[in-house]
């Protein structure tokens, strides 16, 4: 178990361009579960891959407990790494994937069933070990691949998205098992993905990139409840963060917290709001319209609501945010500010 | 990944010295046809002097030599003709037969297409004997006729093989669509797939049309006069006269016969591996 | 859409078999008369004895075979034609999986080094092999000029590089291992990029060095492509006489020759059709075998 450092990493891939890693510092927690957060293109798979050694970076250090890895080999850094597509050797079996990197590495023959029996019982997939990579469905290649991914027993786990390839039904249970798999094991692990669901669900803190500069290093609830700047606030939440200009300032808040005004007991800034779209997803409503008067007429914003079935399509009627629940930035440079008194009319 | 850097300085070098290797290895007949195409015969002929070297002056007499003594001209325009008919004929039977095989097959449509394939593994070493009694029975001996009824016997196979793949990778809801809107389905095959198809036809007249140029076999058995010659056997057997051989013409000719053969198959060498990795290759 | 997909359905079922077997049968039966039809001609002048502008023909059984069965130069013919399939094959199995390695990543000038490499196999087989006879030549060789330079050889006292039988085989061996090289090294250089990054990636994650990810994981996916290469190989050496004779003419003595190169010298040249028949006919077993193999390799990659 060791902790990843990087100091100022940069990577540029053409010259003359904005590279695809900017200048990154970050330093895991032992044991933390560290998710990369951000839409593709961010740089977060590029951070991923130097940490790994996969890639090489143009400038900067990294560092994987305590010591500077910048000209280390993958196999010299005690790394494991998952792939978005599991890379399973697809010629050799179940056992035989399991077991490669006890045999890359010079582990006497006779400790591989061993270990390889360890791994496999600890995910569940020790029915399997005799099958090729082929004949498994989506969910248990991931559990392969984390299988030959923790038989070395690594310092630091690398994912690099594994959930994306599989169904959406699957993987909420993929991830449940994910999530079970780090408390059992507690090695450092790192975990890309675009998915701001994925990250609020599994990360102990997440880390948000976008073009290849980080936003916003925080816990779940810091980057969802006070996020650095717009752009943290409207990846994370779905629907994204209502946003709207007021002079120099940018306005924001949460659906959820766009309530009809009855319902709202504590200091809250008033709205008329006119329902042009109802969506029922069975949990929730989704309801979407316009502000009508005021500074912010015409604002397109959305609802989220445990019950709509008072309103109607083109209906307009009285909602609220609460004080509280008001965020504020600045509008030239997207970064979060105090709150301040502002006049809506 | 992340390395030493003498170790990647070491690694560099040795990939230049491999494939500096390989490519001297590969090409240098070629290199030595052109050299060899511009010097003079009391150079060429002179032991004592280095080949690498132009000793004399470089000469466009081989060339010329080639062009107005020889019937090289001829032999290029006697290639062109067959190869431009052999196409013709391919085409004519390898597209709708691969595009059959391709969409309605079935277990038939594969075995079938096997069974095309593997006519390609005979080879014209064998067929070449009972063919020339066939073709002197047909009166076609010393006719390129000959060789535009026989050629196909090895253009058809392969082509059907490469153009059913490519068909097989365009979605049948294509047709589909076009059923719906009215064509029938050999309206949808001449109105919809020809259209789309066109780089796997491209690839197939190319193709073709290189096999053509490259055969021997039955260039040489079918064909005995000089005027009739094709260049892969023109070359070879009528610039030799006697026993003296004219390298300095012989060497610019083989350059001039390979080279636009060589530029044309570069172009389109992926659908070529496409077709011979049957498949194998996904 | 119901009504649609009925009405597909419907103009499917109706034209399909008729549409298509118009479709493929004139290619089907252009390939049943020219290829069956003389395929089995040539097993019947085999127990003939058919000659070059004889019209009439009698069976005699199995006398062709027993009398080329019983000369030297058909036993040094299929020895020879085993030599150079095999031995060309094993020096491109080697030399052609090391370019492919160095062709793989991307490099400045590697579209002018693949056409320089594929120039072997491009050109028309006789054309270059003239090239390699000039280059052969017994006395203006340029390798002899080299030779006799360094001082290996003292002038006029070099080997004929197609005179002496030993060497006139090396010479041949040579010349299919250069025209065969290209054509296998485009097949595996097309077999490795399908081989998806983050396996060898994941190898090297796992600790595996360039040996190991080679031996252990890239080449044992690219069985399939080896074996089409490999196939393709053998067939193409096997069954050529351009070499052969433009390079030796089967010389010196008969000591070069091959199974086509003999079968065209005795049924053409010779005009003893019934001969060159039978000799042409021991090809079959290795290209029903090659076949056998072909279809596996096929079958297999189907299956997955």
């Amino acid at each position: 178990m060791a902790v990843v450092e990087t100091r100022d990493l940069t990577k540029v891939f053409k010259e003359g361009q904005l590279g695809a890693v900017n200048h990154v510092n970050l330093e895991t927690r032992e044991g933390e579960f560290l998710v990369f957060l951000g839409p593709s293109g961010s740089g977060k798979t590029t951070l991923l891959r130097m940490i790994a050694g996969l890639e090489t970076p143009t400038s900067g250090e990294i560092l994987i407990g305590g010591q500077v890895v910048n000209d280390l080999s993958p196999r010299e850094r005690r790394i494991a790494m998952v792939f978005q597509s599991y890379a399973l050797y697809p010629h050799l079996s179940v056992y035989k994937n399991i077991a490669f990197p006890l045999k890359a590495q010079n582990v006497k023959k006779e400790l591989h069933k061993e270990r390889v029996e360890w791994a496999a019982s600890l995910l569940g997939i020790a029915a399997l070990l005799d099958r090729k990579p082929r004949e498994l469905s989506g969910g248990e290649r991931q559990r392969v691949a984390l299988a030959r991914a923790i038989v070395r027993e690594p310092a630091v786990f690398l994912l690099d998205e594994p959930l994306s390839n599989l169904d959406a039904k699957l993987r909420a249970s993929a991830r449940e098992e994910l999530e079970r798999f780090h408390r059992r094991v507690g090695t450092t692990t790192i975990y890309v993905t675009h998915d701001q669901v994925e990250a609020m669900a599994m990360g102990d803190r997440v880390m948000v990139l976008n073009k290849g500069v980080v936003r916003q290093l925080g816990t779940p609830t810091d980057v969802y409840d006070n996020p650095a700047d717009t752009f943290v606030a409207t990846f994370l939440g779905s629907p994204p963060m209502n946003l709207a200009e007021l002079g120099d300032l940018i306005v924001g808040f949460r659906p959820e917290h766009f309530q009809p005004a009855p319902t709202i007991t504590d200091p809250a800034v008033p709205f008329r709001f006119k329902v042009e779209n109802i969506e029922y997803l069975g949990s929730e409503w989704i309801v979407s319209g316009t502000l009508v008067g005021g500074k912010l007429e015409g604002k397109k914003v959305f609802s989220r609501l445990s019950s709509a079935q008072n309103l109607q399509l083109g209906g307009m009627y009285d909602f609220a945010v609460p004080q509280s629940h008001l965020k504020f930035f600045d509008r030239s440079s997207e970064k979060r500010v105090e709150p301040r008194a502002v006049s809506w009319q | 990944m992340a390395k030493g850097i003498s170790q990647r300085f070491w690694g560099k070098l040795v990939h230049l010295l491999v494939l500096a290797t390989f490519t001297i290895l590969l090409a240098f007949p070629f290199y030595w046809m052109l050299i060899t195409s511009f010097k003079q015969n009391l150079d060429l002929y002179t032991m004592e002097n280095n080949p690498f070297l132009f000793n004399a002056k470089p000469t466009l007499d081989h060339v010329k030599f080639l062009f107005t003594e020889t019937r090289f001209v001829r032999w290029l325009g006697n290639t062109a003709f067959v190869g431009v008919v052999v196409v013709a004929i391919t085409l004519l039977l390898a597209v709708p037969a691969a595009y059959s095989l391709a969409r309605l097959s079935g277990r038939w449509g594969e075995r079938l297409g096997i069974g095309i394939f593997l006519t390609y593994l005979v080879p014209p070493t064998l067929l070449f004997i009972p063919l020339s009694r066939v073709v002197a029975y047909l009166g076609l001996q010393d006719s390129l006729w000959a060789l535009i009824l026989v050629y196909p016997t090895f253009t058809v196979p392969f082509s059907i093989w490469l153009l059913m793949s490519f068909f097989k990778s365009i979605p049948k809801e294509l047709e589909d669509a076009a059923m719906v809107d009215g064509l029938t389905r050999f309206g949808a095959f001449v109105k919809l797939m020809i259209p789309i198809s066109v780089s796997g036809i491209l690839t197939v007249v190319i193709f073709t049309f290189t096999l053509v140029t490259q055969e021997f076999v039955y260039a040489l058995t079918f064909i005995s006069s000089e005027s009739n010659q094709m260049i892969g056997t023109g070359i070879p057997i009528f610039l030799v006269r006697g026993d003296v051989y004219y390298w300095g013409a012989l060497m610019a000719a083989c350059l001039i016969a390979s080279l636009p053969i060589a530029f044309m198959y570069n172009l389109f060498l992926d659908r070529f591996i496409a077709g011979f990795t049957v498949g194998a290759v996904k | 859409m119901a009504v649609v997909q009925s009405k597909i359905r419907s103009i499917s079922a109706a034209q399909s078999p008729l549409l298509g077997a118009t479709m493929f049968s004139p290619a089907i039966l252009y390939i049943l008369l020219l290829v069956g039809g003389p395929f089995f001609l040539a097993i019947f002048y085999a127990f003939s004895d058919a000659r070059i502008g004889n019209a009439e023909m009698h069976f005699v059984g199995l006398e062709n075979f027993r009398s080329i069965l019983q000369s030297p130069s058909f036993r040094i013919a299929i020895r020879n034609s085993f030599i150079f399939t095999i031995g060309s094959q094993i020096v491109v199995i080697v030399g052609s999986s090391i370019l492919a390695i160095s062709l793989e990543k991307p490099f400045r000038g590697r579209g002018l080094i693949r056409f320089l490499i594929l120039l072997p196999w491009v050109a028309p087989i006789a054309l270059g092999a003239i090239g390699w006879k000039w280059i052969l030549d017994s006395i203006y060789s340029v390798i002899t000029w080299v030779l006799v330079a360094v001082h290996i050889y003292k002038p006029f006292s070099a080997p004929m590089w197609l005179g002496e039988p030993r060497l006139a085989i090396a010479s041949v061996l040579l010349v299919h291992s250069w025209r065969l090289m290209p054509f296998s090294t485009v097949i595996l250089l097309a077999g490795r990029t399908a081989i998806p990054k983050d396996i060898p990636e994941a190898a090297a994650v796992d600790g595996a060095g360039f040996w190991r990810t080679e031996l252990q994981i890239v080449i044992p996916m690219m069985w399939s492509i080896i074996s089409v290469a490999v196939l393709f190989g053998l067939i193409f050496t096997f069954t050529d006489m351009t070499v052969v004779y433009i390079l030796t003419a089967g010389g010196p003595f008969d000591s070069t020759q091959t199974l086509p190169s003999l079968a065209f010298a005795l049924g053409i040249q010779g005009s003893d059709l019934a001969a060159g028949a039978a000799i042409s006919l021991f090809l079959v077993p290795l290209l029903v075998i090659i076949a056998y193999f072909m279809l596996r390799v096929a079958h297999r990659a189907e299956v997955n």
